[in-house]
């Protein structure tokens, strides 16, 4: 008599090393899994969940200053190394892995308003109320050394803020002018003046290296190149802009962070409208720093909190505060896209997640394929009501929740007389003016 | 300006003379100071300088005298207006013969223009546009203001800016569109990179280090680059892209065709059929014949020895006992010879094997050997033939059978229809198969031949194998020439027997004919009676079907196609059932819908009457009445909400199952006691919601507790709700999806390393860019060099 055993070859569900995947003898067929919609929501909806029960920005914060930090600056070679000074005059050096303070020097009497690090690293420059611009090496001196700037050039006026060039030995400055300077001589290789004006930043395009935009006092935002003898083009807003980043990625989009409690970005080439306006903060933005893949932006307040918007998104799509975080004044994205730098009226420097629910380290490739399918799963049902509620739920201070509520009450009930003055007037006496278009007042050629 | 300019002119030709002409220099020098005695300061200041210039100690003295002169002029208060005009080195230059003759006059734009004119050098246009430009009197529009200017140059460089940062456009839109972007953006490849990238300046220092780079440089082999040697990158510099892909080609037919040819072998070899082989094994054999012919004109030692191995071969044969008819086969063939046709064949053609081998091959090499062998030879082939018949005494007649076998073969190629029409005995069947054989051995060398082809363009001997198949093709022919002379003597002997068969086999043929003639109509001739038989074997689908049809009518004529009657029977049978097919084709309506269909009367009476008297103007309710008339609104809500409130009632469901607890089977229903007790009664629902609202139907399909979950509008990408739907109802996860896919789907949009600086972008990526958008040959084939 034969037997008949059921059997089955080995090569069809044992995988051949213990790395590879487990073979899934699976039926792919949809007809076969009618509830696969229901059960990915549910996933989603845990996934959101637990994005928020994971959310917890905040890393460090850098403690060591006597006085407000009124500016910072990334190092470019270096992740871990980051420059603040502060209103006294004293610029620090910190490691940022270590959370500690390598080095500090008193670099001018007052403020130092702008610092920025040469491209290659060696040396940073400051420039502070003692109308002063010095050039720092990097390096600390050695020991008996004093601690001395390489360069200083003392100017006439004081200057408000300063840029590098992307490549080249050249710098800018703002104060009652815009001034380029070669590194090698003492005056200014050119300057721009348009109108009397004081200026508060000015910034170099990092992509298109030898253009510069600058905000002045006269609530405008002017654009430079650096090889013609004037400026290039000017744009009048109703309120002053405080500072501006261009677009590390794209090299025409700049985005300024303006006292009327808006971002704007801009198209240089177009500069009549804005091209997307956020508002989220219920204060004057102070700062406002573009993340090195040009996809998203954080901006200081001086309403106390951090927000990060998508480039085209006209709100934020995060929003960090702390209970003793007072006015953020400076605000850096680190250069690695991880992390966020705050600089603050209390003295502090403050070290945040730019993604509040990420891991940080390395990640298990298993981790990594769950994380990005979670991702995904997150992105697809992100219309659902639930996981909207839940994904967009943010904790805020009880004064800036109200004062968000008394904006959102305000501009409703302009928006209301508006539609009134326009529906009691003669059709077409009171035009219909757009969000982008209601902050430009002119631009001048 | 014009002034100037010359002075310019001057002094650099004053500099070239100033070291060989000192001496009239100072003449001229002389003369121009005599000239210009009362001249302004300015003009002194000019001498003064050329001199210096010139470093004469002579001049000095004549200077310090001109300087006093000049001073005691001043004195005397006499100032000339050309207070700004500057004197002209060039009244110095006397080896030019330019004389200081209208120094003091103004230099006009005609002066200049005038020696414009006799130089050819200076084209036409511009002394046209000189002329006009002396022509007209017009003034100078006075320059913008500042402000003006200023503005139209900022408007300029904006521009210019403007357009050089569209340049990113292109860029700027591939990122946003891009399903992932990874930063930093330009990253080195990964993997082992060649060392001298690594090290700059390395060397070899150990011994072993040094031996070793040694060999390598001794033996041509690459340390730097560690993919190709010297030669091998020669060799890939000398072969084009074109050339490569041509060969390639080539190579890829002559696989395939290779590849086909073995399938064909491989087939052919399982094929089981002795017959087949048989007949394979004889055109081998012809074709070797005919190749041996070849080779005796281009290469006769090679052909020697092919014959020395023939006759080795043709030597064993004859010893051997193999086709001989002593074999057990053979004798118990031999005894079913007598009564059967196919034994008895195979006989004949075993025998026929043997004689085919062990023929002498008539060659040209070895004529005068044949001549000499000749009546060997005859004598050999003739006791074959011999031996073939005795060994059929079996037999009745050996030497009708024999030709019996041979008769075929003979006739296939004049009328196979008649074997056909003999019957479906095995006469017919293998002249049909040797015909196809004889095609699929077309087929065979054709792709030979291309094969072949292959290998001769490769050698560059088109030409001469054309002439060679040509010239073997006319041998063969000699050779089937002279076979038959051999045996024509046999054939001779035989032809009265064959004549005699023939004779036989035509009477009864004739016979037959005159039966089916007798038998069969007198519009249908033999070819259509052969014709419509070969239709009967050949049962396709749509045959049958009709033979099932045509069952009964078959049944009364006896089926037996072989004899005229039947096929007389059969034809108009066919007939009939063409017939029958043709009247099935048109569908009838009444065998296809059993049904009956009702008539519906439709209620178009009354409006048809109002129709009919236009002239009475109805009232408005009138108008909606006739246009509702078919119609009561009322009592279609009234029903709608009736079947609207049945399908929200509960259902009563039946969960008896029969057969479980008590028996089963057919006419059997489950019990009473068990249907009440698996019948189960839902609760009754919640009162609806119109219940007391007799002009309203309230639907309860909403879940308020689903509704919380689900999208109210459509979000903002989407177009429409489709879309939306799909994206949402294709699932993302490893459940529903392979593992390839699932990561192709959950790649993120950005991808970062981690602790890498991301630099900002960097003008190479518009270069690159440009560079990927160029269509480059170039580039290809060095990215392809790289790769090998």
């Amino acid at each position: 008599m034969k037997v008949k055993v059921l059997s089955r070859n080995p090569d069809d569900y044992v995988r051949e090393t213990k790395l590879d995947i487990q073979r899934v003898p699976r039926n792919y067929d949809p007809a076969l899994h009618p509830f696969e919609v229901s059960r990915e929501y549910t996933r989603a909806l845990n996934a959101t969940k637990l994005e928020r029960v994971f959310a917890k920005p905040f890393l460090a914060s850098l403690d060591g200053h006597r006085d407000g930090v009124n500016c910072m600056a990334k190092h470019t070679r270096n992740l871990s190394t980051l420059l603040s000074g502060s209103c006294d005059g004293e610029v620090k050096l910190w490691n940022l892995t270590k959370h500690e303070c390598v080095r500090t020097l008193q670099a001018h009497e007052g403020f130092v308003r702008g610092m920025v690090v040469r491209y290659c690293g060696t040396s940073f420059f400051t420039v502070g109320d003692d109308k002063t611009i010095k050039q720092w090496k990097m390096e600390a001196p050695g020991y008996g050394e004093e601690e001395e700037p390489l360069n200083t050039i003392l100017g006439k006026t004081v200057f408000t803020g300063l840029d590098h060039h992307q490549k080249d030995a050249v710098f800018a400055t703002c104060g009652q002018q815009v001034d380029i300077w070669d590194e090698q001589r003492s005056s200014p290789i050119r300057s721009f003046t348009w109108g009397v004006d004081s200026f508060s930043s000015v910034r170099f395009n990092p992509v298109e290296t030898e253009l510069l935009a600058s905000c002045a006092s006269d609530r405008s935002i002017v654009l430079y190149d650096m090889r013609e003898s004037a400026p290039l083009k000017k744009v009048i807003m109703t309120m002053r802009s405080n500072t501006l980043c261009w677009n590390p990625m794209e090299a025409y989009y700049f985005t300024c962070s303006n006292e009327d409690y808006n971002l704007y970005t801009y198209d240089m080439r177009y500069l009549d409208r804005p091209v997307t306006v956020h508002m989220d903060h219920v204060s004057a933005v102070l700062d406002v720093d573009y993340s090195p893949t040009g996809k998203e932006f954080v901006s200081a307040s001086f309403d106390k909190t951090i927000r990060i918007f998508p480039k085209d998104s006209g709100h934020s799509r995060e929003v960090y505060h702390t209970k003793r975080m007072q006015h953020v004044i400076c605000i850096k994205w680190s250069s690695d896209n991880k992390y966020i730098l705050s600089g603050s009226d209390e003295m502090n420097i403050r070290l945040w997640k730019a993604n509040a629910a990420e891991k940080l380290g390395v990640l298990a490739p298993r981790e990594r394929q769950a994380a990005n399918y979670s991702q995904k799963l997150k992105e697809k049902f992100q219309h659902h009501p639930q996981i909207r509620r839940i994904a967009h739920h943010r904790h805020l201070p009880k004064n800036i929740y109200h004062q968000t509520k008394e904006l959102r009450v305000m501009k409703e009930a302009r928006r209301r007389k508006e539609r009134n003055v326009r529906k009691h007037s003669k059709p077409g006496s009171v035009p219909v003016v757009s969000e982008k278009e209601k902050h430009v007042v002119t631009v001048v050629k | 300006m014009a002034k100037v300019s010359k002075k310019k002119v001057s002094k650099k030709s004053l500099k070239k003379s100033s070291k060989g002409t000192d001496k009239i220099a100072e003449v001229k020098a002389d003369v121009v100071y005599d000239d210009d005695g009362d001249d302004d300061e300015e003009d002194l200041y000019n001498a003064d300088e050329n001199i210096t210039s010139e470093e004469d100690e002579d001049g000095e003295d004549e200077r310090k005298r001109h300087k006093l002169l000049e001073a005691i002029s001043a004195i005397g208060g006499k100032r000339k207006k050309k207070l700004g005009e500057r004197s002209e080195a060039a009244v110095q230059m006397s080896e030019f013969t330019v004389n200081a003759e209208g120094e003091g006059d103004k230099v006009d734009l005609s002066d200049l223009i005038g020696t414009m004119e006799k130089t050819s050098a200076v084209p036409a246009k511009a002394k046209k546009q000189l002329k006009n430009l002396q022509r007209s009197t017009k003034t100078i529009e006075c320059p913008l203001s500042k402000q003006e200017s200023q503005r139209i140059q900022r408007d300029v460089a904006f521009q210019k800016a403007a357009t050089e940062v569209t340049r990113w456009k292109g860029i700027i839109r591939q990122n946003q569109r891009a399903e992932q972007l990874v930063f930093p953006l330009n990253q080195e490849p990964s993997g082992p990179k060649p060392m001298e990238r690594v090290v700059s300046g390395w060397k070899a220092q150990t011994p072993l280090e040094q031996e070793i780079f040694a060999l390598l440089s001794a033996n041509k082999q690459p340390f730097h680059d560690p993919v190709l040697t010297p030669t091998e990158e020669a060799s890939m510099r000398a072969m084009s892209l074109e050339e490569a892909k041509i060969r390639r080609a080539e190579l890829q037919k002559a696989r395939a065709l290779q590849s086909y040819y073995e399938a064909k072998a491989r087939r052919e070899r399982k094929i089981k059929s002795k017959k087949y082989h048989k007949v394979q094994n004889k055109a081998k054999r012809k074709d070797f014949v005919k190749q041996f012919d070849e080779m005796v004109r281009s290469d006769p030692a090679a052909a020697l020895e092919e014959l020395s191995k023939m006759e080795l071969s043709r030597m064993q044969e004859r010893m051997s006992l193999k086709h001989q008819n002593s074999g057990k086969w053979a004798k118990s063939k031999a005894i079913m010879a007598k009564y059967d046709e196919g034994a008895r064949q195979a006989m004949q053609l075993q025998l026929e094997v043997n004689k085919e081998l062990t023929q002498k091959l008539v060659t040209s090499l070895n004529d005068k050997e044949e001549e000499e062998e000749e009546e060997a030879g005859d004598a050999e082939v003739l006791p074959d033939f011999v031996n073939d018949a005795e060994r059929g005494l079996d037999s009745s007649n050996p030497w009708m059978r024999g030709k019996l076998s041979e008769e075929p073969t003979e006739k296939e190629t004049s009328d196979t229809v008649v074997l056909i029409a003999e019957g479906p005995g095995a006469g017919g069947n293998p002249a049909v198969e040797e015909e196809e054989e004889e095609e699929e051995e077309v087929e065979e060398t054709e792709e030979e031949a291309l094969l072949r082809e292959f290998d001769s363009r490769r050698k560059l001997r088109q030409a001469q194998e054309t002439d060679v198949v040509a010239s073997g093709d006319a041998e063969e022919e000699n050779a089937a020439a002279d076979d038959p002379g051999a045996s024509d003597k046999e054939e001779e002997e035989l032809s009265e027997f064959t004549s005699l068969l023939r004779g036989m086999a035509d009477s009864r043929r004739e016979a037959e004919a005159e039966k089916a003639e007798a038998a069969a109509d007198a519009s249908h001739t033999d070819a259509s009676a052969r014709l419509e038989e070969g239709l009967m074997r050949i049962r396709t689908l749509e045959d049958v079907e009709l033979l099932r049809q045509e069952e009964p009518a078959a049944d009364e004529a006896p089926e037996q196609p072989q004899q005229p009657p039947a096929t007389e029977n059969l034809a108009p049978a066919t007939q009939k059932a063409g017939k029958k097919r043709k009247r099935k084709r048109g569908i009838e309506l009444k065998e296809v819908l059993t049904k009956e269909a009702k008539v519906i009367q439709v209620p178009l009476a009354p409006t048809v009457e109002d129709a009919e008297d236009p002239d009475e103007k109805p009232d408005q309710r009138g108008l909606i009445r006739e246009a509702f008339a078919g119609d009561d609104v009322v009592s279609d809500f009234l029903k709608d909400k009736r079947k609207q409130e049945d399908a929200g009632r509960p259902k009563v469901v039946d969960l008896t199952l029969p057969g479980w607890g008590e028996w089963g089977g057919t006419d059997l229903k489950p019990s009473r006691n068990k249907r009440r007790r698996f019948r189960i009664k839902t609760a009754p629902p919640p009162r609806r919601q119109d219940q007391h609202l007799p002009s309203v139907i309230v639907s309860e399909k909403r879940n308020s507790a689903i509704s919380l979950h689900q999208v109210n509008s459509l979000p903002f990408p989407f177009q429409n709700h489709a879309q939306f739907e799909s994206t949402i109802r294709s699932p993302l996860g490893r459940t529903w999806n392979t593992e390839r896919t699932v990561k192709k789907m959950s790649k993120p949009k950005v991808l970062t390393q981690l602790g890498a600086i991301i630099e900002p972008m960097a003008r190479e990526e518009l270069m690159k860019d440009k560079k990927q958008a160029s269509p480059g040959n170039t580039s290809t084939l060095d990215s392809r060099k790289r790769k090998h």
